[in-house]
């Protein structure tokens, strides 16, 4: 113990805002002047939107111990609401449509929630699936949501707030970006306040949580409910900023499964973990396309790429479960401590 | 006495409205020491009476009547399987008692309602430890704040005034508990990394923080050392002498209970069989039977 206390000044010679301001500032400076319509499009677009949705899964699944498989369909609606309420109301502006599709999902999320106030584990991941299935299909159904357009995929609206666009990939990156930035933000003070503490204490001894006077089925709920939010205006990111269509199809349980390897592979019960599981996943199908083709040529197809890509990502969790538990987060801790320690002692 | 209690639960509950099983408990009552009882009543922080619990067809607890007094430390021991653990469940409300009620101060309960626990100024550790695991200690004793909390969420991720008044009120609170328990060293730690025996003080810490007027101990000394389970008797009886606690103490361990309680049921497949001051129990027959065995209590099947 005595040691774990000495390494602490080691990590913190600067302080803990620091790293996240100059974070901050590369992604707000540096990255739009130096990156390519590549980077932004392929990359940073969908590794912002699906950090964020990795964000929201985890403090429903990380902190509160409520396993879901429906983030997918939370995402759909969050898009979907978004592009009703900018369509619909008149004169709305689109930063309201963002929040209202935030409480939309959020709405679904409490009524998909409800079985969590029964089930635990297993069986309530079982009965998420039931909001992927349900939304899915009365979005497809219902061709009022897609506004009667015959193909079902519409193009999202162009952003723009208090009258400045975000056009190009620039811009839609730097929406993105204001938007994660401030929902981190927000939900970095939430997992660290009370209710962030009653929902670790809620997953970690629900009996326990209870006597000492956590309300356990309102927190319950609100996990549900914030997670629901914050997944809800990723799929608005998703669809709005990064395809620029808005369709059922892209909102599939491949999708939640998706979601939930970003918060296991980066970390449960870890705000960073989101951000990395997201770069993971966004980045390592590219990485294995470019080395595929480099060593293999024209064999590796993408038809071998789409399997090659299933096997790694398979192995990779398993081998998370089984080595690193705590996802890359740990990893990323430990190697910096011991690089810590080496520096002091060379 | 003890046979008529037996022949009105033969009855069940149902042929008497509760005020006519109170007025026979009271009966019974005058019958036993009329003076005594009736004082007792005034400063009761707690009361159980004819409590029955079974599982299936087990029988865990059979016609329990137990009083405590305010700011005593009253202890319940008994062989393993005893039914000491259901009881601590039942004044607790994780268990629903077949027949009985609860008495806590003024109020009584069938099922004492858990998600109030806290408010009506219980709290309780547990036989296996209960800590949340991913909290850090300090943490730990700051979430038994819990039922005090008023503020929504919203004001709490915003840092607004009644949220922040909170919260430092909450950590201050449980520093300075920390610092009572001697648990300021590992205040920074996981709860889940901590030996054994300091868990079991965290959770002590984690009960004491809600500030109640009865603590729901259940084997806090359960597999520690010696050295361990005296420190330990030594913080329940501060912890009585500094904030006036009522204890209800559960234990195996009949040795460290002696010199720690004031008065000690024992309990013996899922019966009182003993209640009274520690030189009472020393000298009950019943209860070294017990603890000991007697060959000769099976030939007429009892206890069996």
């Amino acid at each position: 113990m005595s040691v774990l206390t000495a390494d602490l000044p080691v990590s913190r010679s600067l302080p803990g805002w620091a790293g996240t301001a100059a974070l901050l500032a590369v992604a707000y400076v540096a990255v739009p002047i130096f990156g390519t319509s590549y980077l932004f499009e392929a990359i940073l677009l969908p590794f912002l939107a699906l950090s964020l949705a990795g964000l929201g899964l985890n403090i429903l699944t990380g902190y509160a111990g409520q396993v879901s498989l429906g983030s997918a369909a939370f995402m759909a609606v969050g898009a979907f609401a978004a592009f009703n309420f900018n369509l619909r109301v008149e004169s709305l502006p689109l930063i309201a449509s963002i929040a209202l599709a935030g409480f939309a999902a959020a709405a679904i999320g409490l009524v998909f929630g409800l079985p969590s106030l029964r089930l635990k584990g297993f069986y309530l991941a079982v009965s998420t699936l039931a909001a992927q299935f349900f939304v899915q299909w009365a979005l497809t159904k219902f061709s009022w949501f897609s506004n009667d357009s015959a193909s079902g995929v519409i193009d999202a609206p162009p952003l723009s707030i208090a009258g400045v666009a975000f056009e190009g990939p620039v811009g839609r990156y730097l929406f993105s970006l204001t938007v994660v930035t401030v929902l981190t933000f927000l939900a970095y003070r939430l997992v660290i306040s009370q209710t962030g503490r009653n929902f670790i204490a809620v997953r970690d001894n629900e009996t326990a949580a209870r006597i000492i006077g956590v309300p356990v089925l309102k927190t319950k709920l609100l996990a549900f409910a914030i997670s629901s939010f914050i997944i809800g205006v990723a799929g608005v990111l998703w669809a709005f900023a990064y395809l620029r269509t808005v369709e059922p199809a892209g909102f599939n349980l491949d999708r939640s499964f998706q979601i939930l390897f970003i918060v296991i592979i980066g970390g449960l019960a870890s705000i960073r973990g989101a951000f990395f599981g997201a770069a993971l996943i966004v980045v390592f199908p590219l990485v294995l396309s470019r080395l595929g083709s480099f060593l293999l040529g024209d064999i590796f197809d993408s038809g071998v790429l789409d399997m090659s890509q299933r096997i790694v990502l398979g192995t990779l969790i398993i081998l998370f479960l089984i080595l690193e538990p705590d996802g890359l987060v740990a990893l990323w801790d430990r190697v910096r401590k011991r690089i810590g320690t080496g520096l002091r002692r060379s | 006495m003890q046979a008529m209690n037996y022949a009105f639960g033969g009855l069940g509950s149902v042929p008497f409205p509760p005020d006519v099983q109170e007025h026979l408990a009271g009966l019974d009552a005058r019958t036993d020491d009329g003076g005594a009882r009736h004082a007792e009543a005034r400063d009761s922080a707690l009361s159980l009476s004819s409590i029955s619990l079974s599982f299936g067809g087990v029988v865990a607890l059979t016609d329990i009547d137990i009083s405590v007094r305010k700011g005593e430390i009253r202890a319940i021991i008994g062989p393993n399987g005893a039914g000491k653990s259901s009881l601590i469940n039942v004044i607790s409300g994780v268990y629903r008692p077949d027949r009985g009620h609860v008495r806590i101060g003024k109020n009584r309960y069938q099922q004492v309602p858990t998600q109030k626990l806290a408010r009506l100024g219980i709290a309780r550790t547990f036989q296996n430890l209960a800590l949340f695991k991913g909290l850090s200690v300090l943490d730990n004793v700051v979430a038994g704040r819990a039922y005090t909390v008023r503020s929504t969420f919203l004001g709490q991720i915003a840092g607004l005034g009644r949220a922040r008044r909170e919260e430092a009120d909450a950590r201050d609170r449980a520093g300075r508990i920390l610092d009572f328990l001697h648990l300021g060293h590992v205040s920074g730690r996981l709860a889940g990394t901590l030996p054994y025996g300091l868990q079991k003080r965290v959770e002590l810490a984690r009960a004491l923080v809600a500030e109640p007027d009865i603590l729901l101990l259940d084997e806090p000394m359960a597999g520690m050392t010696a050295t361990e389970k005296n420190e330990m008797a030594g913080f329940v009886r501060a912890a009585r002498d500094q904030y006036g606690t009522t204890v209800v103490l559960i234990e195996h361990d009949i040795g460290v209970v002696m010199g720690l309680s004031d008065r000690i049921a024992v309990l013996d497949y899922g019966r009182k069989i003993a209640d009274g001051t520690p030189e009472e129990i020393r000298a009950d027959q019943r209860v070294i039977d017990a603890y000991l065995g007697v060959a000769s209590e099976n030939e007429d099947g009892e206890g069996i």
